[in-house]
């Protein structure tokens, strides 16, 4: 590496990728608050839903800029191939291609979300389910690149998202076992019908 | 025309999001699964309809036409 | 004019009616030879001419469907007709605990039922035929491989086979069947799309009740005409009804439509006592006290009048000594266990009403709440579920609440109104839960 202090596109592309992944945390704690009929307090339940489909969203404008960040980087050497396929090529090739791949998933899944209602509820949900596959992904690929994966306050954050994810996931696959078919929820404070 | 609300009881998992979206026409039984009412939908609830459709995470609400 | 009695033929002589389907015995079915004496052989129907002939003379019969809906056969069969390469599914699974007719048809004459599917097949134009029963019905399903190893040799143009359903109470349905069919879960499904459109394997499916398409080898013999010379002009043939209770002779029997259910009860020997209260209808029907019930004649219409309906033709007969209540409640915790889960209302709205019901029915510390909740909940659970079983629940037990409100009110006070604690109507929870 030739200069001391590294060029502003390394920053944004670095700054980009960790308010990316921790965005995709929140993505992932709320699609589980969603599963879980989760109500934040007395504000209704489509409000941890609609977070969920917004920051998602948002996530994806930040790894846009992240994507173009990195492409525009002189010493990055990301070929524009490698965005979306594991390549052996450059000085990363394996962490490298772990993002191509979370992308790949994070991308179905967005897509099939968006033509949900034209797809199905089957085929989305299966799609969808590669979501778990896409942080972890995503995870390995911000720690295996770049030097600051040392640094402080890095890995308190990437430690942090990760108990996150961890306990949002088990609590997704301890609660999908319910006694009935149906899910029986907390009585309303506001009755039913007449 | 006259679009009117369904829900399919069979995809419908008590989620509730539809009631809190569209009360004028969707109200919950006691276990929070919606009791959707026949009548047609006004022009000014389309909006919120829509959205009740859209936000639905298991796909089972929709608005059909009957004429 | 009676229509139990004989009919004068055209020589002068008196052509008995009865019976048509219920020849032969549970223990000595008829054989193929007798039936094809008795009948000659099935009309092989030609494509396309034939079919509309036979369809015709279907629409021009009456003949409605004898598995509870009560749609007509003609409109059906026209409906799947329309369609390519459809398949026909006879429905002998009989899931109602309460009735036996199917099983009693099957039993005493599956010939005829075969020849009702192959019939059936010739006017939607299929090549395919499956014959139903439940999987506990061991004699329907040897008596109907029995039957079609004895017309193998006949080499029918359609293939046939015999399936043995699960044993829920809802998996006789419609759509639960062909669901199963398809190597599902023998649970309802949404519609549409209708079994007319896209049932088994995804093309247009007729599922006809095996005494319907009993009547429909007997048309194709004989024609419309000769159908309407049994039961009324409005609601022609004839009918298989099981009675249960208190009557001499409980079983099947093969009856016109048409008089008054006292009268129809005299052909199962007629009552022991005076009732308390018929069921009409089966599980799904209505309780009706006794005095209106035995004058009500045995009709679509009459019943209709009355929020009543024909359902499974299974009519129960309560004596004085057991309690209405006690057995409402039974067959309502038996219907809520039977759910399919599929739909809120249905799996928790049933298990709360029975609960009521259980409370009523013993007079517990909550009974006078259980009625007012009853009401709300019934509001509530009847129209909302993806096939008619929480409707018909439902309505079974409002009926039990109307009729035997004094009951009701004499448990509230702690005094029990019967001597007879056995148990009356069949709720069977010991069988295999499966649903595949």
């Amino acid at each position: 590496m030739g200069s001391l202090t590294a060029a502003p596109v390394w920053y944004l592309m670095r700054g980009s990728g960790v308010v990316t992944l921790l965005l995709l945390t929140a993505v992932v704690m709320l699609g589980v608050a969603t599963t879980s009929r989760w109500r934040p307090g007395r504000l209704p339940r489509f409000v941890t839903l609609g977070l969920h489909r917004s920051i998602s969203l948002l996530a994806v404008v930040f790894l846009a800029v992240h994507i173009v960040a990195a492409l525009a980087d002189p010493y990055a050497q990301v070929r524009v191939l490698q965005v979306v396929l594991p390549l052996p090529l450059g000085p990363y090739p394996l962490w490298l291609g772990l993002g191509a791949l979370s992308l790949d998933f994070l991308v179905a899944v967005i897509v099939t979300s968006l033509l949900r209602h034209r797809l199905g509820r089957r085929t989305w949900k299966s799609v969808h389910w590669l979501a778990y596959a896409s942080w972890p992904l995503a995870f390995a690929h911000g720690l295996g690149m770049g030097s600051d994966a040392r640094t402080a306050w890095f890995l308190a954050l990437a430690s942090a998202s990760l108990a996150a994810v961890v306990l949002a996931a088990a609590w997704r696959l301890l609660g999908s076992r319910r006694e009935h078919d149906k899910y029986l929820g907390a009585p309303l404070e506001s009755g039913g019908t007449a | 025309m006259a679009n009117v609300l369904r829900v399919d009881p069979i995809a419908c998992d008590g989620y509730g999001q539809c009631a809190e979206l569209l009360p004028e026409l969707i109200d919950l039984d006691e276990w929070g699964y919606p009791i959707v009412s026949g009548t047609s939908l006004r022009p000014e609830l389309e909006p919120a309809a829509r959205r009740a459709v859209t936000m639905c995470p298991r796909l089972a609400l929709t608005v059909v036409d009957v004429r | 004019m009676s229509s139990l009695a004989q009919r004068v033929g055209e020589q002068g002589e008196p052509a008995p009616v009865l019976p048509r389907l219920l020849d032969g015995a549970p223990g000595a079915p008829v054989s193929l030879a007798a039936h094809l004496e008795r009948h000659g052989p099935l009309p092989e129907i030609a494509r396309d001419h034939g079919q509309e002939t036979l369809l015709r003379e279907l629409e021009a019969s009456g003949l409605t469907g004898r598995g509870g809906a009560g749609f007509p056969a003609a409109t059906k069969l026209r409906a799947v007709a329309r369609g390519h390469a459809p398949v026909v599914v006879a429905n002998g699974t009989e899931g109602e605990p309460a009735s036996a007719k199917d099983k009693t048809l099957i039993a005493c004459n599956p010939h005829l039922v075969v020849d009702g599917a192959v019939a059936a097949a010739y006017a939607v134009g299929s090549r395919e035929a499956i014959l139903a029963v439940g999987r506990a019905d061991r004699r329907s399903q040897a008596r109907l491989e029995h039957a079609l190893g004895e017309r193998a040799h006949l080499h029918e143009p359609v293939e046939l086979r015999v399936v043995a359903a699960p044993d829920r109470f809802v998996s006789g349905e419609e759509s639960a069947l062909v669901h199963w069919l398809n190597g599902g879960p023998a649970k309802p499904t949404t519609r549409p799309p209708r079994s007319f459109e896209r049932g088994v394997r995804g093309r247009p499916t007729l599922v006809q009740n095996v005494e319907t398409l009993a009547n429909i080898a007997l048309i194709a013999r004989r024609g419309a005409a000769w159908f309407r010379t049994a039961g009324t002009a409005a609601e022609p043939g004839t009918a298989l009804v099981t009675v249960r209770g208190a009557v001499r002779a409980p079983g099947v029997a093969e009856v016109e439509l048409g008089p008054p259910l006292r009268d129809v009860l005299h052909r199962f020997g007629g009552l022991t006592s005076l009732p308390r209260a018929l069921l009409v209808g089966g599980y799904f029907g209505t309780w009706i006290d006794a005095r209106e019930a035995l004058e009500l004649p045995l009709t679509e219409a009459a019943l209709g009048a009355h929020g009543a309906a024909l359902g499974a033709r299974t009519i129960v007969v309560l004596p004085q000594d057991r309690c209405g209540l006690v057995e409402t409640a039974r067959v309502a915790r038996y219907l809520a266990a039977e759910s399919a889960g599929q739909c809120g209302s249905c799996l928790f709205g049933l298990a709360a009403i029975a609960a009521a019901v259980q409370s009523i029915a013993t007079g517990a510390a909550d009974a006078p709440h259980a009625h007012e909740r009853l009401h709300r909940l019934a509001a509530q659970v009847a129209g909302r579920g993806a096939c008619a079983h929480p409707t018909g629940a439902t309505r079974f037990v409002e009926s039990a609440l109307r009729v035997f409100a004094d009951e009701a009110a004499r448990h509230l006070r702690g005094r029990c109104c019967t001597e007879s604690r056995r148990p009356l109507l069949p709720a069977p929870t010991g069988g295999p839960r499966e649903w595949r």
